[in-house]
Protein backbone atom coordinates (compact mmCIF):
# COMPACT_ATOMS: atom_id res chain seq x y z
CA UNK A 1 0.00 0.00 0.00
CA UNK A 2 2.70 2.03 1.23
CA UNK A 3 4.38 1.73 -2.09
CA UNK A 4 1.48 2.40 -4.19
CA UNK A 5 1.15 5.55 -2.94
CA UNK A 6 4.74 6.69 -2.96
CA UNK A 7 5.25 7.05 -6.55
CA UNK A 8 2.39 9.62 -6.50
CA UNK A 9 3.66 13.14 -6.66
CA UNK A 10 2.53 15.44 -4.39
CA UNK A 11 3.28 18.55 -6.54
CA UNK A 12 0.34 16.79 -9.25
CA UNK A 13 -1.93 16.53 -5.85
CA UNK A 14 -4.53 19.56 -7.03
CA UNK A 15 -7.22 18.90 -9.47
CA UNK A 16 -5.74 22.03 -11.15
CA UNK A 17 -2.10 21.69 -11.59
CA UNK A 18 -3.49 17.86 -13.03
CA UNK A 19 -5.61 19.79 -15.63
CA UNK A 20 -2.82 22.00 -16.42
CA UNK A 21 -0.24 19.02 -16.90
CA UNK A 22 -2.86 16.69 -18.88
CA UNK A 23 -3.21 19.72 -21.13
CA UNK A 24 0.27 20.70 -21.60
CA UNK A 25 1.40 17.00 -22.29
CA UNK A 26 -0.90 16.90 -25.37
CA UNK A 27 -0.06 20.67 -26.75
CA UNK A 28 3.15 21.98 -27.04
CA UNK A 29 1.78 25.30 -26.15
CA UNK A 30 -1.38 26.69 -24.13
CA UNK A 31 -1.95 30.17 -23.76
CA UNK A 32 -3.26 31.56 -20.34
CA UNK A 33 -6.68 32.32 -21.66
CA UNK A 34 -7.05 29.25 -23.34
CA UNK A 35 -6.00 27.32 -19.96
CA UNK A 36 -8.81 29.59 -17.99
CA UNK A 37 -10.99 28.55 -20.26
CA UNK A 38 -10.50 24.88 -20.74
CA UNK A 39 -10.24 24.81 -16.91
CA UNK A 40 -12.87 27.39 -16.20
CA UNK A 41 -10.98 28.60 -13.08
CA UNK A 42 -10.07 32.21 -12.07
CA UNK A 43 -7.20 34.21 -13.10
CA UNK A 44 -5.51 34.41 -9.41
CA UNK A 45 -6.14 30.38 -8.91
CA UNK A 46 -4.82 29.44 -12.24
CA UNK A 47 -1.66 32.00 -12.30
CA UNK A 48 -0.58 30.33 -8.43
CA UNK A 49 -1.11 26.78 -9.53
CA UNK A 50 0.92 28.21 -12.55
CA UNK A 51 3.89 29.44 -10.41
CA UNK A 52 3.98 26.28 -7.99
CA UNK A 53 4.60 24.22 -11.16
CA UNK A 54 7.60 26.56 -12.78
CA UNK A 55 9.48 26.44 -9.39
CA UNK A 56 9.32 22.98 -9.18
CA UNK A 57 10.46 23.09 -12.93
CA UNK A 58 7.84 21.07 -14.24
CA UNK A 59 6.31 23.78 -17.07
CA UNK A 60 8.52 26.95 -18.70
CA UNK A 61 7.04 29.83 -19.51
CA UNK A 62 7.58 31.89 -22.70
CA UNK A 63 6.49 36.07 -22.67
CA UNK A 64 6.31 37.46 -26.04
CA UNK A 65 4.02 40.35 -27.65
CA UNK A 66 1.07 39.80 -30.32
CA UNK A 67 1.25 43.22 -31.77
CA UNK A 68 0.53 45.16 -28.52
CA UNK A 69 -0.77 42.54 -26.50
CA UNK A 70 0.95 40.53 -23.94
CA UNK A 71 0.88 36.86 -24.73
CA UNK A 72 1.78 34.19 -22.09
CA UNK A 73 1.84 30.85 -23.14
CA UNK A 74 3.00 27.50 -21.26
CA UNK A 75 4.76 24.49 -21.83
CA UNK A 76 6.08 21.39 -20.41
CA UNK A 77 9.86 20.85 -19.51
CA UNK A 78 11.28 17.24 -19.99
CA UNK A 79 11.50 16.51 -16.57
CA UNK A 80 7.74 17.56 -16.11
CA UNK A 81 6.34 15.29 -18.93
CA UNK A 82 8.57 12.46 -17.18
CA UNK A 83 7.08 13.08 -13.64
CA UNK A 84 3.65 13.32 -14.85
CA UNK A 85 4.19 9.95 -16.77
CA UNK A 86 5.30 8.60 -13.54
CA UNK A 87 2.41 9.76 -11.81
CA UNK A 88 -0.10 8.48 -13.98
CA UNK A 89 1.53 5.20 -13.79
CA UNK A 90 1.01 5.31 -9.85
CA UNK A 91 -2.73 6.20 -10.57
CA UNK A 92 -3.17 3.22 -13.04
CA UNK A 93 -1.05 1.23 -10.55
CA UNK A 94 -3.84 1.86 -7.50
CA UNK A 95 -6.36 0.97 -9.83
CA UNK A 96 -4.98 -2.42 -10.90
CA UNK A 97 -3.70 -3.92 -7.28
CA UNK A 98 -7.20 -3.36 -5.24
CA UNK B 1 -10.76 2.28 -1.00
CA UNK B 2 -10.71 5.91 -1.14
CA UNK B 3 -7.55 6.00 -3.28
CA UNK B 4 -8.93 3.83 -5.46
CA UNK B 5 -12.30 6.50 -6.44
CA UNK B 6 -9.67 9.50 -6.30
CA UNK B 7 -7.00 7.79 -8.78
CA UNK B 8 -9.76 6.34 -11.17
CA UNK B 9 -11.54 9.86 -10.77
CA UNK B 10 -8.25 11.58 -11.80
CA UNK B 11 -7.90 9.27 -14.64
CA UNK B 12 -10.92 10.15 -15.82
CA UNK B 13 -10.36 13.84 -15.65
CA UNK B 14 -7.11 13.96 -17.34
CA UNK B 15 -8.35 11.65 -20.21
CA UNK B 16 -11.42 14.38 -20.48
CA UNK B 17 -9.31 17.13 -20.21
CA UNK B 18 -6.46 15.75 -22.48
CA UNK B 19 -9.69 15.29 -25.53
CA UNK B 20 -10.90 18.44 -24.81
CA UNK B 21 -7.71 20.42 -25.13
CA UNK B 22 -6.98 19.17 -28.59
CA UNK B 23 -10.10 18.49 -30.05
CA UNK B 24 -13.05 20.51 -31.09
CA UNK B 25 -15.64 18.93 -29.84
CA UNK B 26 -18.63 20.93 -30.86
CA UNK B 27 -19.51 19.79 -33.94
CA UNK B 28 -23.08 18.47 -34.69
CA UNK B 29 -24.11 15.86 -36.90
CA UNK B 30 -26.87 17.77 -37.67
CA UNK B 31 -24.84 19.96 -39.84
CA UNK B 32 -23.90 17.23 -41.69
CA UNK B 33 -27.35 16.23 -42.40
CA UNK B 34 -28.12 19.74 -43.53
CA UNK B 35 -24.99 20.37 -45.51
CA UNK B 36 -25.97 17.24 -47.30
CA UNK B 37 -29.66 18.39 -48.05
CA UNK B 38 -28.28 21.51 -49.22
CA UNK B 39 -26.24 20.08 -51.84
CA UNK B 40 -28.84 17.98 -53.18
CA UNK B 41 -30.99 20.74 -53.53
CA UNK B 42 -28.30 23.05 -55.44
CA UNK B 43 -27.56 19.84 -57.61
CA UNK B 44 -31.36 19.88 -58.19
CA UNK B 45 -31.86 22.99 -58.87
CA UNK B 46 -28.48 22.99 -61.28
CA UNK B 47 -30.05 20.17 -63.56
CA UNK B 48 -33.98 21.09 -63.91
CA UNK B 49 -33.40 25.13 -64.60
CA UNK B 50 -29.97 25.90 -65.23
CA UNK B 51 -29.35 22.56 -67.58
CA UNK B 52 -32.53 22.24 -68.85
CA UNK B 53 -33.46 19.12 -67.14
CA UNK B 54 -29.67 17.94 -68.53
CA UNK B 55 -30.45 18.21 -72.15
CA UNK B 56 -27.46 21.20 -71.68
CA UNK B 57 -24.30 19.93 -71.22
CA UNK B 58 -21.76 22.13 -70.54
CA UNK B 59 -18.72 19.98 -69.94
CA UNK B 60 -19.02 18.53 -73.27
CA UNK B 61 -18.87 22.13 -74.63
CA UNK B 62 -21.71 22.01 -76.80
CA UNK B 63 -22.05 23.05 -79.80
CA UNK B 64 -25.32 24.22 -80.90
CA UNK B 65 -25.43 27.08 -77.77
CA UNK B 66 -23.59 30.54 -78.25
CA UNK B 67 -20.29 31.55 -76.45
CA UNK B 68 -22.74 33.90 -74.16
CA UNK B 69 -25.27 30.66 -73.53
CA UNK B 70 -21.94 28.94 -72.22
CA UNK B 71 -20.86 32.05 -69.78
CA UNK B 72 -24.10 32.65 -68.13
CA UNK B 73 -25.33 28.93 -67.25
CA UNK B 74 -21.00 28.85 -65.67
CA UNK B 75 -22.06 32.14 -63.96
CA UNK B 76 -25.28 30.36 -62.44
CA UNK B 77 -23.62 27.08 -61.98
CA UNK B 78 -21.22 28.80 -59.88
CA UNK B 79 -23.76 31.16 -58.19
CA UNK B 80 -25.70 27.88 -56.79
CA UNK B 81 -22.02 26.32 -55.60
CA UNK B 82 -21.52 29.33 -53.66
CA UNK B 83 -24.66 29.92 -52.44
CA UNK B 84 -24.94 26.06 -51.29
CA UNK B 85 -20.99 26.85 -49.29
CA UNK B 86 -22.21 29.63 -47.91
CA UNK B 87 -26.09 28.25 -46.62
CA UNK B 88 -23.88 25.08 -45.31
CA UNK B 89 -21.10 26.81 -43.52
CA UNK B 90 -24.10 29.37 -42.07
CA UNK B 91 -25.83 26.50 -40.75
CA UNK B 92 -22.59 24.42 -39.16
CA UNK B 93 -21.51 27.66 -37.19
CA UNK B 94 -25.21 27.65 -35.93
CA UNK B 95 -25.43 24.20 -34.75
CA UNK B 96 -21.85 24.34 -33.47
CA UNK B 97 -22.80 27.45 -31.61
CA UNK B 98 -26.20 25.51 -30.44
CA UNK B 99 -24.00 22.91 -28.99
CA UNK B 100 -21.24 24.71 -27.60
CA UNK B 101 -23.93 26.90 -25.77
CA UNK B 102 -25.51 23.42 -24.51
CA UNK B 103 -22.05 22.04 -23.37
CA UNK B 104 -21.27 25.34 -21.43
CA UNK B 105 -18.00 25.20 -23.91
CA UNK B 106 -16.45 28.49 -25.75
CA UNK B 107 -16.86 28.28 -29.67
CA UNK B 108 -13.68 30.32 -30.08
CA UNK B 109 -11.11 28.74 -28.23
CA UNK B 110 -7.72 27.11 -29.06
CA UNK B 111 -8.92 23.92 -30.26
CA UNK B 112 -11.26 25.44 -32.66
CA UNK B 113 -8.64 27.77 -33.96
CA UNK B 114 -6.37 25.00 -34.73
CA UNK B 115 -8.84 22.74 -36.68
CA UNK B 116 -9.65 25.81 -38.31
CA UNK B 117 -6.39 26.74 -39.19
CA UNK B 118 -5.91 22.85 -40.78
CA UNK B 119 -9.35 22.98 -42.43
CA UNK B 120 -8.47 26.04 -44.08
CA UNK B 121 -5.06 25.56 -45.79
CA UNK B 122 -6.54 22.34 -48.38
CA UNK B 123 -9.15 24.35 -48.78
CA UNK B 124 -7.75 27.98 -49.71
CA UNK B 125 -5.61 26.10 -52.16
CA UNK B 126 -9.12 23.64 -53.36
CA UNK B 127 -10.83 27.36 -53.99
CA UNK B 128 -7.64 28.98 -55.93
CA UNK B 129 -7.22 25.77 -58.04
CA UNK B 130 -11.26 25.94 -58.82
CA UNK B 131 -10.71 29.63 -60.27
CA UNK B 132 -7.59 28.02 -62.48
CA UNK B 133 -10.00 25.54 -63.71
CA UNK B 134 -12.71 27.97 -64.35
CA UNK B 135 -10.05 30.33 -66.31
CA UNK B 136 -8.82 27.29 -68.50
CA UNK B 137 -12.45 25.81 -68.69
CA UNK B 138 -11.78 22.49 -67.52
CA UNK B 139 -15.25 22.90 -66.22
CA UNK B 140 -15.65 18.80 -66.59
CA UNK B 141 -12.72 18.34 -63.20
CA UNK B 142 -14.09 21.21 -61.40
CA UNK B 143 -16.53 18.14 -59.08
CA UNK B 144 -13.72 16.03 -59.01
CA UNK B 145 -11.33 18.63 -57.87
CA UNK B 146 -13.92 19.82 -55.26
CA UNK B 147 -14.36 16.82 -53.35
CA UNK B 148 -10.56 15.83 -53.98
CA UNK B 149 -9.37 19.15 -51.98
CA UNK B 150 -12.30 18.74 -49.62
CA UNK B 151 -11.25 15.13 -48.21
CA UNK B 152 -7.59 16.12 -47.54
CA UNK B 153 -9.05 18.97 -45.75
CA UNK B 154 -11.20 16.89 -43.63
CA UNK B 155 -8.15 13.77 -43.39
CA UNK B 156 -6.40 16.91 -42.00
CA UNK B 157 -8.94 17.67 -39.44
CA UNK B 158 -9.48 14.15 -38.25
CA UNK B 159 -6.67 15.04 -35.75
CA UNK B 160 -8.32 18.29 -34.32
CA UNK B 161 -12.26 17.56 -33.87
CA UNK B 162 -13.87 13.90 -34.19
CA UNK B 163 -11.74 10.95 -35.67
CA UNK B 164 -14.55 10.12 -37.31
CA UNK B 165 -13.80 12.80 -39.79
CA UNK B 166 -10.96 11.37 -40.88
CA UNK B 167 -12.75 8.73 -42.61
CA UNK B 168 -15.53 10.89 -44.59
CA UNK B 169 -12.40 12.63 -45.94
CA UNK B 170 -11.27 9.33 -47.28
CA UNK B 171 -14.40 8.57 -48.74
CA UNK B 172 -14.68 12.08 -50.37
CA UNK B 173 -10.98 11.70 -51.67
CA UNK B 174 -12.31 8.44 -53.47
CA UNK B 175 -15.39 9.94 -55.04
CA UNK B 176 -13.20 12.71 -56.29
CA UNK B 177 -10.89 10.67 -58.02
CA UNK B 178 -13.83 8.21 -58.97
CA UNK B 179 -15.46 11.06 -60.44
CA UNK B 180 -12.55 12.55 -62.68
CA UNK B 181 -12.46 8.96 -64.55
CA UNK B 182 -16.47 10.33 -65.84
CA UNK B 183 -16.36 13.49 -67.32
CA UNK B 184 -19.64 15.07 -67.46
CA UNK B 185 -20.99 13.22 -64.93
CA UNK B 186 -20.20 16.41 -62.02
CA UNK B 187 -23.82 16.28 -60.63
CA UNK B 188 -23.93 12.86 -59.92
CA UNK B 189 -20.90 12.70 -57.91
CA UNK B 190 -21.62 15.80 -56.49
CA UNK B 191 -24.86 14.45 -55.02
CA UNK B 192 -22.76 11.47 -53.92
CA UNK B 193 -19.75 13.63 -52.03
CA UNK B 194 -21.51 16.37 -50.45
CA UNK B 195 -25.67 15.02 -50.76
CA UNK B 196 -25.37 11.30 -50.02
CA UNK B 197 -22.02 11.30 -47.82
CA UNK B 198 -22.59 14.09 -45.59
CA UNK B 199 -26.62 12.36 -44.72
CA UNK B 200 -25.12 9.69 -43.95
CA UNK B 201 -22.20 10.75 -41.58
CA UNK B 202 -24.31 13.63 -40.11
CA UNK B 203 -27.10 10.50 -38.95
CA UNK B 204 -24.46 8.41 -37.48
CA UNK B 205 -22.77 11.56 -35.88
CA UNK B 206 -25.64 12.12 -34.46
CA UNK B 207 -27.04 9.40 -33.09
CA UNK B 208 -23.68 8.15 -31.39
CA UNK B 209 -22.95 11.76 -29.61
CA UNK B 210 -26.36 13.70 -29.54
CA UNK B 211 -29.48 11.75 -29.33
Amino acid sequence: MKDLIANLNKVFESRIRLGIMSILMVNETYDFNSLKETLDVTDGNLASHLKALEEKGMIRVNKQFLGRKPNTSYSATESGICDFQQHLKALENILNKQ
Amino acid sequence: MENNSKSAEDLRTIRKIMEESTRFLSLSGLSGIFAGAIAITGALIAWFFILKNGTVNIDKQVINLSEQEIISIKWKMIAVALSVLILSILFSLYFSVRKAKREGKELWSHSSKRLLVNLMIPLITGAVFTVVLLIHNHTELIVPELLIFYGLALVNAGKFTYGEIFYLGILEIITGLTSSFFPGQGLIFWIIGFGILHIIYGLAMYRKYEA
